[in-house]
């Protein structure tokens, strides 16, 4: 049993299942709740398999078709690919819990085909092994957002998608020329063979400045954060939780990827310290902006600009710890999900409840829903960094590399956003305790919603005690393997 | 599996499991929590006579859990860890009964025993962490889980306490986070060892040393409320007497003080911190602060302020002992971390249970208080004259300890710390004695609660009796078996100044 079990290519079934399941849903929208939960669930589950059979056999290499690379496409799954999926698929599960109780039809036919199409585009993505079957998904990912983003139809709604579809759209070309002149160059799209082939020409700088700036436009990097705001606070709140957790950290991703296998080894300090100094400006910027808001999603979306910015700091910090901030970028990035889309869907609750997110007023909101300011709380601590969480973790190992080489400008800065954060979440969390003028008319929100968050909340924390097993798992087939032989 | 490598993790767990099934629990259930909060207590107790015997005849109590991939989740048992816990068992077990008494009726006691217990969870601990990191992440948790019971009245003036508390506690703990994580980059290790664990770092790092040392122990300072962190501390005293009580005689101004005797003993090693040059700038904080603290507790009318102000000063008697740097004044030093929670737990309970029955809250109301209720006002007697370091009450033993030890290393000038606070804390203690005792009580107390024939309901008043008791004790009793001053000398010589 367990042996057959074992042998099923759940690579294979991660991208053809939600890609069948967005097909049923969008065929028969009247049971699109049914096939869209029964869907995530085998997903996480075929995550499982994955994981598995990685760590039964090891690195995880299938030839789609038989044909192999360089003329084939290639699905390869590695610690890091693992991470990524789970992620996916935890986030995936928590907010399809969430959406059952969040759209009513016609709204919820319009979600369910899309969501399960980006979830397909995410799980391809992940295992993707080569630049141009990255820039496929990337796009395929890209539109699936936008068009989520823009389900409530209301006129901000519109105008965020609008701008989003712009920076996503921009993004992808520029990445996509990068592929093009790597292709031109050296033959090949698969990442391995051109990490081996790759010299220092004028064509690789041309193509690391293209893929890199597209990738940092997608992934909302400071300056180019200027999309990211709008489209995630007025997207339906499992949209925004998706965007936040999983879209934004799908072209981090690819940036990682392309800088392990194939730009890191030429040793371009300029651009890592470029990154690194982006990274530092949006942790400052974005908490600051956060702390400005008025607005709950807002609040919580400019979180996000601040939070990605902690994953460039180790662009920099990478040359000399080698692994230890590779490790802190994969913890940051998955306890950052979990938490974040945490908050989101708190957000949703409490606009749900109370028909506002203005944060001066939620005292009279707060209050009466236990279980979901919980959940903003513990994800608070992981967000602001505190122990025990996913995000202590991260950030202690960043904060270890950092120190190492003696980068104190780094050091501070992580600690000053680490205080800016604690400044916006107890700016929220102040008024849980407040007494509470008399409540006014408020709807109920159902319990699959407040428990969703809670859940990912939860996950967060207990990250905080999970680090070893994980980055065990991450290490498999060395993914950072690259950066510590680098010249 | 060896039995003895999960009671530390049970001890964790005593508080903590009840504490989270106290946060599902509906407003009324008033027994069930009652029963959780009482048997959590108990059973943590009775694990703390388990590894009292235990590590007295030499037994080892450790939890390791993989944390990190170099760093574990390490609980040890030793006697200083022990001597930390055993103070916050028995203190946790009369608080939760007080606290019982006075928050009755009121509302969200729910979650306001939820984040008692995770309060108390997190300061066992800090007291029983085996490495530095452990200890950050209980330190940490504590600042957390106290802030909802700092603002549990959710007035605005609880609010900006609380707010404050944060502003003062995360700029402490990042300052701590800093320095652990930058000693970590030189040590490799963060394991606490008897002498510290520095050795190794050589002398090219002397700066970066000196730099560490300062940021652990601001930050650890903020808690322990050395002048000038001590601000959030006399603000805070908006919380509800329990609160307040736990807060300055357990686990907050504890915690941090505590901290600086891990951090002088066991990471750096008081030598190498003599070297360094960096205890006798602490001591001289610790005696500023003593003697700063004193003169503000001089002038405050507001009951609970006085005692707050007299806090930040009797904390620092802890951080002085550790920084005279000698054997005879840290046994001082230690075992006024039992003393001062004794005596100032004593002191806060009278305070509430005045502010409870009669609605005093100032001490020029209490004129005549002693002869309405005597048994609060002997306890709060017997806890005032203890501060002022009047024998054969605890606090003269560590007074005694703590100038003698100074002495001994040639550091006279701590006599005269002494001498001083002493005088301050007459002057302000004995005038709130006499107007109790001896002047003649108004016509109408401000706000009077009926109890009938007692003075006030019987879990107010016990609590407050036995601390006061205890306080005595550890006194008279100070050369008995297993008395603090006993334990504490088992401290120094087994993890502190070995051969």
């Amino acid at each position: 049993m367990a042996a057959i079990f074992l042998e099923i290519p759940w690579a294979v079934v991660l991208i053809l299942l939600p890609l069948s399941g967005a097909m049923a849903c969008f065929l028969w929208p009247a049971v699109a709740k049914s096939v869209g939960l029964v869907t995530v669930s085998m997903l996480a589950l075929s995550v499982a398999g994955l994981v598995w059979q990685v760590m039964e056999y090891g690195v995880y290499r299938h030839a789609v078709g038989g044909w192999g690379a360089p003329l084939g496409i290639d699905l390869y799954a590695d610690g890091l690919s693992l991470l990524m999926l789970a992620m996916t698929a935890l986030v995936g599960l928590a907010v399809s819990i969430y959406a059952t109780g969040y759209f009513e039809q016609p709204h919820a036919a319009r979600f369910w085909p899309l969501w399960l199409l980006l979830l397909a585009a995410l799980n391809a993505l992940f295992l993707a092994a080569d630049i141009f079957n990255l820039y496929v998904t990337l796009e395929l990912m890209g539109l699936a957002a936008v068009a989520l983003s823009a389900l409530s139809g209301s006129r901000d709604a519109l105008g965020g998608a609008m701008r989003y579809l712009l920076a996503t759209l921009l993004g992808s070309l520029a990445y996509l020329f990068g592929v093009a002149l790597l292709y031109h160059g050296f033959g090949s799209v698969d990442m391995a063979i051109l990490g081996q082939r790759l010299e220092a020409t004028p064509i690789v700088w041309a193509a690391l400045a293209l893929m890199t700036t597209g990738l940092a436009l997608k992934t909302a990097l400071f300056p180019f954060h200027f999309w990211l705001p709008p489209a995630h606070a007025s997207a339906p709140a499992p949209v925004s939780a998706v965007l936040s957790a999983l879209v934004v950290k799908a072209s981090f991703y690819i940036l990682l990827r392309l800088w392990l296998e194939i730009f890191g080894p030429l040793g371009v300090e300029g651009v890592e310290t470029l990154l690194g100094l982006l990274g530092a400006a949006a942790v400052l910027w974005g908490s600051v902006q956060a702390l400005r808001q008025t607005r709950l999603k807002l609040l919580v979306a400019y979180s996000t600009v601040a939070q990605i910015g902690y994953l460039f700091l180790a662009f920099p910090l990478a040359a000399g710890s080698g692994i230890t901030a590779w490790n802190a970028v994969a913890y940051l990035a998955l306890s950052h999900a979990l938490a974040k889309a945490a908050m989101f869907l708190v957000a949703g609750n409490l606009l749900r409840f109370g028909g506002h997110d203005r944060i001066a007023d939620l005292d009279r909101v707060v209050q009466r829903l236990p279980l979901t300011v919980t959940a903003f709380a513990l994800a608070g601590v992981s967000i602001m960094g505190l122990p025990p969480s996913g995000g202590f973790i991260g950030k202690w190992l960043l904060l270890e590399a950092a120190l190492q080489q003696g980068r104190w400008d780094l050091a501070v800065v992580m600690m000053l956003g680490g205080l800016l954060a604690a400044g916006y979440v107890f700016k929220v969390l102040g008024f849980a305790f407040t007494q509470a003028g008399v409540p006014h008319e408020s709807k109920t929100v159902p319990a699959s919603m407040e428990w969703a968050a809670l859940l990912l909340a939860v996950a967060a924390i207990v990250l905080g005690f999970l680090a070893a097993p994980l980055l065990a798992l991450v290490g498999i087939g060395a993914p950072f393997g690259i950066s510590e032989v680098a010249p | 599996m060896n039995w003895n490598a999960w009671l530390p993790l049970l001890m964790v767990a005593s508080s903590l499991l009840p504490g989270l099934v106290i946060f599902g629990l509906g407003e009324q259930r008033f027994r069930l929590r009652t029963a959780l909060n009482l048997s959590g207590a108990l059973a943590k107790l009775a694990l703390v006579g388990w590894m009292l015997w235990g590590v007295y005849h030499g037994q080892h109590f450790e939890t390791r859990l993989p944390l990190l991939p170099d760093l574990d989740l390490v609980l040890r048992a030793g006697p200083l860890s022990l001597l930390f816990v055993t103070l916050s068992a028995g203190l946790w077990l009369l608080t939760t009964i007080y606290a019982i008494g006075y928050l009755e009726g009121s509302p969200h006691r729910s979650r306001f025993f939820g984040f008692f217990s995770l309060c108390v969870t997190a300061t066992v601990g800090v007291a029983m962490s085996g490495n530095l990191i452990t200890f950050l992440l209980f330190y940490e948790l504590l600042t957390l889980a106290t802030y909802p019971l700092i603002v549990h009245r959710g007035t605005e003036e609880a609010r900006r306490a609380g707010q404050s508390y944060l502003v003062y506690t995360l700029c402490g703990g990042a300052a701590l986070l800093l320095g652990t994580v930058w000693l970590y980059t030189l040590t490799g290790t963060l394991e606490f060892t008897p002498r510290g664990f520095i050795h190794a770092v050589g002398e090219e790092h002397h700066l970066a040393l000196v730099v560490i040392f300062i940021l652990m122990i601001g930050g650890l300072g903020v808690k322990a409320a050395l002048v000038p962190l001590h601000g959030w501390l006399p603000k805070a005293m908006v919380a509800p007497a329990p609160v307040s009580a736990l807060l300055h005689a357990v686990a907050v101004v504890k915690a941090g003080a505590f901290g600086i005797i891990r951090v002088v003993y066991e990471v750096f090693g008081v030598e190498r911190a003599a070297m360094l040059g960096l205890t006798g700038p602490l001591a001289v904080v610790a005696a500023v602060t003593i003697i700063y603290g004193s003169v503000r507790a001089l002038f405050q009318d507001d009951l609970k302020r006085r005692l707050a102000f007299s806090t930040i000063s009797q904390v620092s008697y802890i951080a002085l002992g550790v920084a005279i740097a000698g054997p005879i004044a840290t046994i001082g030093g230690v075992v006024h971390l039992v003393h001062q929670g004794l005596m100032k737990i004593t002191l806060f309970f009278c305070a509430g249970n005045l502010a409870e029955t009669l609605g005093i809250h100032k001490i020029s109301e209490m004129n005549g208080v002693g002869r309405r209720m005597p048994w609060t006002m002997a306890a709060f007697t017997v806890g005032a004259l203890g501060m002022i370091g009047a024998p054969p009450i605890a606090g003269f033993i560590s007074k005694w300890y703590l100038g003698l030890g100074a002495l001994e290393v040639g550091q006279g000038w701590v006599l005269l710390v002494l001498a001083g606070s002493s005088l301050l804390n007459a002057a302000y203690f004995l005038p709130i004695l006499y107007r109790a005792w001896f002047r003649a009580p108004a016509d109408a107390w401000p706000h009077e609660h009926d109890f009938g024939d007692k003075e006030t309901a019987w879990a107010l008043l016990l609590p407050p009796v036995i601390t006061a008791l205890l306080a005595l004790g550890a006194g008279l009793l100070a050369a008995a078996p297993f008395s603090p001053l006993e334990w504490a000398q088992l401290i120094s010589q087994r993890e502190f100044y070995q051969p």
